[in-house]
């Protein structure tokens, strides 16, 4: 089949929206107290998700999937009949199956082993859940024939005589059918038709067909959906009797059926098949299923989409980038050429600009998804680290359907999972220890994602101890990272968190694992155009918040010359600009060089000393200064030679082919083709001041 | 193509040489993606100084190396008459800022000798090997070694 | 002529595999994603034979199947059931709600091919 990897990257895709729906379900259920009062089309919608991937992973023949996925289903299918209460221990069990099935889903897209060892206990779980005293668990459908009158289940009556031709291969031997039948009302009813049947008869052999028409009626006493002919066929074939029964397995109960087998060796083995079906039994359908009014939840699609291979739209995203770049490498030309952005060529340029900017948003739209996958998954990163550490941990989730770029979720993953470990690990204290603060035993970590000015800012709160800062620093100055007599501020301690090498494989315990410290969580966000900080009151909690570009590709900038270097500060950053006057400028002790904004001294960052450019010149007079404000209010002056134009422009990543620089968000090439640094401010000012304490480093390789 | 033949074809490595700093130095040509003319480049801060910036290679950001101050030679003064080899590292892209690119040259591995004790110290830790070709001596660089992996070196 | 199958199933993988297969095998397929998109495509499709899931939202198979065989237009359609079981009691409540047959998954080009084969007439 030519496009079956393209089905199964459908049925991989499937899979997250399907484990994103059974995630929902289950959280919805397990909020409901004992399940009391949940709806029974959320139980449905669980069921129904484990169901399909089991189906889809039949069809790719993923037998670990499709076995757990059937034991998961089975439990499900009790609580759908009521005969298994979603307690929280209950809720407990599937929430893990559900993390359990999303790692199966995710071995199998990756057609690797799953190595986490948790599928055999969780499959002991599910089946003690679903072992209902005195019931035999049911696969999938919970109806029970009970006025059935056809006895046992033919197919295996009869399986040692079809092995028995089998046997008597390679030359199958022909035998004489003698078939009787007799078809009911219901066969009819269902579609089927006896010439069918007959035809399907003639593919195994030679037919000899009589009609017994006897039991019409007179005409105007006919039911035009009775039965009243029945058939006599004489069938020669070589086929053995399975296939003959197979001609009428769809229509077993709709007929009375007797096949007569003689053999030419062994003597005839005479069968005779079920009888006439109970009418009345057949006619107590099971429970009325009528059309039901869509519910909101399951009504809300159908908007018509498309999908689109992402390197398409990553493709498209290039070549609007660089449409972009394009304009204003004519925006350029046309103004050194002397013509006025009044004329008629720049009003155009002023509309082709306009027009690439807003083909840019739509094409940034094609890739912004919600950010509710991303927090679904760390839902199951808690689950599993709260479990390891012993833990009673419970995630809050806010802002989920937030939409951010693709590839900024995607590289969020590591980042985020590792936050969410620390907090469990290290944020939030034992329960004992918990009880002995008077806190509630179950700790709280809320995750919250929501767009801000600009930018998306996602936040990772504890409400655990705090951080521990006599012990960091007491780990920082062991390690070598601050002079033992140092002062350090609050905010200083904190930040040592993130200082390459105060983590290491001896501090940390299993769960955070790997020896990976804060400090590559701070290079993966700024990888990202990102920034990282932390806050904490001793006693009540820890934040970690994360605020990121609103999209990788493009950002509204600011072009500066600084120390003859051309270089860009992302507008957003900037509260304002001013050029200070003489008697605006300041000394302060603690803050060195200060300018007053309204009465409030803002620090002064020399860019071009920041970078090494040249000395500070200390001389502020035809310099201009740039406000930029920090996620968390802190404000710096950052010191530019001149402001030479507010462009938007292209970010290209520095690190791909060298690394991080300290300062430098990404880069970006103007109009002239030349590359420019884009500049990160508050880290600019952070590395400024903090020089020697936190040394510039690269991107540790993660393992 | 024949047994013998093949055994030689494997057996010859083709070399990209070139002069830095008046002496003469090759790279694997497997490395080599494109040489082209010296342009300005970007300085980064805080970077090692044989990092001289990044230029702009079609869209992408490339980081020159000045190859001479990395293998410990006086640095260049770089004008347009200086070439740039833009080579390949792992899944990196580098370009490295070297005087002249001279030749193509096919050597058997054989060819190729170990260094010999008289290179400095830190020249000889970027030395795979040399070929002696005619009365010229070639140094076959390690590019991994050159720049390592994320671009990053100990710091001078 | 080629028979035209509608085919219901709420799972976009099953939905494609099912086009995919019966398209080559000269099927005119069309699809519905439940059973009240089935219903309401039935018309503008007029399908010869309709395949469909028994468990999807809003309308469930047994659902589409008895909906389908009160109409007297299309009521006597061969209905098929996909069932992931071969449980005989699900048959026999597809049967008894009006199936005409039945399809177990995972299924194969050659067992759908000959189920549609066996309940449809040339």
């Amino acid at each position: 089949m030519t496009s079956s990897s393209d089905i199964r990257q459908t049925f991989f895709q499937e899979c997250d929206e399907l484990l994103e729906a059974l995630n929902d379900g289950l959280d919805e259920i397990a909020k409901t107290p004992d399940g009391g009062g949940v709806d029974t089309e959320t139980i449905n919608a669980v069921f129904r998700a484990v169901h399909s991937i089991k189906g889809g992973a039949g069809a790719f023949s993923l037998k670990s999937l499709v076995e757990f996925a059937h034991r998961f289903e089975t439990t499900l299918d009790e609580m759908r009949s009521d005969r298994l209460a979603p307690t929280a221990d209950v809720m407990k069990v599937c929430l893990r199956s559900a993390d359990h099935l999303a790692t199966l889903v995710a071995c199998a897209r990756d057609s690797v082993e799953d190595t986490s060892g948790a599928g055999l206990e969780l499959h002991d779980k599910l089946a003690a859940l679903s072992a209902t005293p005195g019931q035999a668990p049911v696969a999938s459908e919970p109806f029970r024939a009970t006025a059935l009158p056809v006895d046992g289940v033919p197919d295996l009556g009869f399986q040692p005589l079809a092995l028995l031709f089998e046997d008597l291969a390679p030359e199958p031997v022909a035998a004489t059918y003698h078939i009787q039948f007799t078809p009911t009302r219901q066969l009819f009813a269902n579609g089927n038709d006896p010439v069918n049947l007959i035809r399907g008869l003639a593919e195994l052999g030679e037919i000899d067909v009589q009609v017994d028409t006897s039991a019409l009626p007179d005409l105007e006493l006919m039911d035009w959906a009775e039965s009243y002919f029945s058939w006599t066929v004489t069938l020669r074939s070589a086929e053995p009797l399975q296939a003959v029964q197979d001609v009428f397995e769809f229509v077993d109960g709709c007929c009375n059926l007797v096949i007569d087998v003689q053999l030419p060796v062994p003597p005839p083995i005479p069968t005779e098949e079920g009888p006439i079906p109970d009418l009345v039994a057949s006619a107590m359908t099971p429970r009325a299923k009528t059309p039901v009014a869509p519910t909101e939840k399951t009504a809300g699609q159908s908007k018509g989409t498309v999908r689109v291979d992402l390197e398409l739209v990553d493709r498209l995203i290039n070549i609007v980038g660089e449409l972009v770049i394009n304009q204003a490498v004519l925006a350029q030309r046309v103004q050194n050429a002397g013509l006025s952005r009044l004329s008629d060529v720049g009003a155009g340029l002023d509309e082709f600009r306009s027009l690439a900017r807003e083909i840019q948003e739509y094409v940034m739209a094609i890739r912004a998804q919600p950010i509710k996958p991303l927090f679904q998954r760390m839902a199951r990163i808690s689950r599993e680290a709260s479990d390891m550490a012993g833990k009673s941990v419970v995630l809050e989730v806010v802002g989920e359907s937030t939409e951010i770029d693709k590839t900024v979720i995607e590289r969020l993953v590591d980042p985020l999972t590792h936050m969410i470990r620390n907090a469990v690990d290290h944020g939030v204290e034992s329960v004992e220890a918990r009880k002995a603060a008077g806190k509630p035993e179950v700790g709280c970590i809320r995750l919250t994602a929501a767009h801000r000015s600009g930018r998306v800012l996602i936040e990772v709160a504890d409400d655990g101890a705090g951080i521990n800062r006599p012990r960091v620093r007491e780990i920082a100055v062991n390690k070598g990272l601050v002079p033992a007599e140092a002062v350090l501020t609050d905010a200083e301690i904190d930040q040592l968190l993130f200082a390459p090498g105060f983590s290491t494989a001896s501090e940390v315990t299993g769960l955070s694992g790997r020896g990976v410290g804060m400090d590559v969580v701070r290079s993966a966000i700024q990888g990202l155009g990102g920034r990282v900080s932390v806050s904490s009151t001793p006693g009540q909690g820890t934040t970690m918040a994360i605020s990121l570009p609103l999209t990788l590709a493009v950002l509204d900038d600011m072009v500066v010359d600084v120390a003859g270097q051309t270089m860009v500060i992302p507008i957003t950053a900037i509260v304002e600009t001013l050029q200070p006057r003489p008697g605006d400028i300041h000394r302060v002790a603690s803050l060195g060089e200060v300018v007053a904004v309204r009465d409030v001294f803002v620090p002064i960052i020399d860019l071009a000393e920041t970078f090494g450019l040249r000395a500070r010149s200390g001389d502020y007079r035809n310099m201009v200064l740039l406000v930029v404000e920090s996620g968390d209010d802190n404000r710096w002056a950052l010191a530019v030679d001149s402001v030479r134009d507010m462009r938007q422009v292209v970010i290209k990543g520095l690190e791909g082919n060298y690394g991080h620089v300290p300062g430098v968000a990404a880069a970006t090439i103007l109009g002239d083709g030349k590359i420019a640094l884009i500049i990160d401010p508050e880290e600019a000012a952070l590395h400024a001041r903090q020089q020697p304490a936190l040394p510039a480093e690269p991107l540790a390789e993660e393992n | 193509m024949s047994a013998t033949a093949e055994r030689i074809e494997s057996d010859l490595r083709e070399l990209v040489s070139f002069r830095v700093a008046g002496q003469d130095f090759c790279v694997d040509i497997m490395s080599v993606r494109e040489i082209r003319g010296w342009t300005p480049a970007t300085l980064l801060p805080h970077a090692p100084p044989h990092i001289l910036g990044v230029i702009n290679l079609r869209g992408s950001v490339v980081p020159i190396v000045d190859l001479a101050v990395r293998l410990g030679l006086p640095a260049m003064e770089p004008n347009s008459r200086h070439v740039i080899v833009i080579c390949v590292v792992g899944n990196q892209t580098v370009g490295f800022l070297v005087d002249a690119v001279s030749d193509i040259i096919g050597v058997r591995k054989s060819a190729i000798q170990s260094t010999p004790d008289v290179t400095s110290e830190k020249t000889r830790a970027f030395i795979e090997g040399v070929i002696a070709i005619e009365d010229r001596m070639l140094r076959l660089i390690d590019i991994e070694f050159a720049f390592p992996a994320n671009g990053r070196q100990e710091q001078p | 002529m080629s028979l035209t199958i509608l085919a219901i199933d709420d799972s976009r993988t099953i939905r494609e595999m099912l086009r995919e297969s019966l398209f080559n095998a000269g099927f005119d397929v069309h699809v519905a994603v439940d059973g009240i998109d089935g219903i309401e495509k039935l018309p503008e499709v007029s399908p010869d034979i309709i395949i469909t899931d028994i468990n999807m939202p809003r309308m469930d198979g047994f659902g589409v199947i008895e909906t389908v065989r009160k109409r007297s237009d299309f009521g006597a359609l061969p209905i098929l059931v996909l069932t992931t079981e071969s449980a005989p009691d699900l048959k026999e409540r597809a049967r008894k709600s009006g199936a005409t047959g039945w399809i177990v998954k995972p299924f194969d080009d050659a067992k759908l091919i000959s189920a549609i084969k066996r309940v449809c007439a040339r």
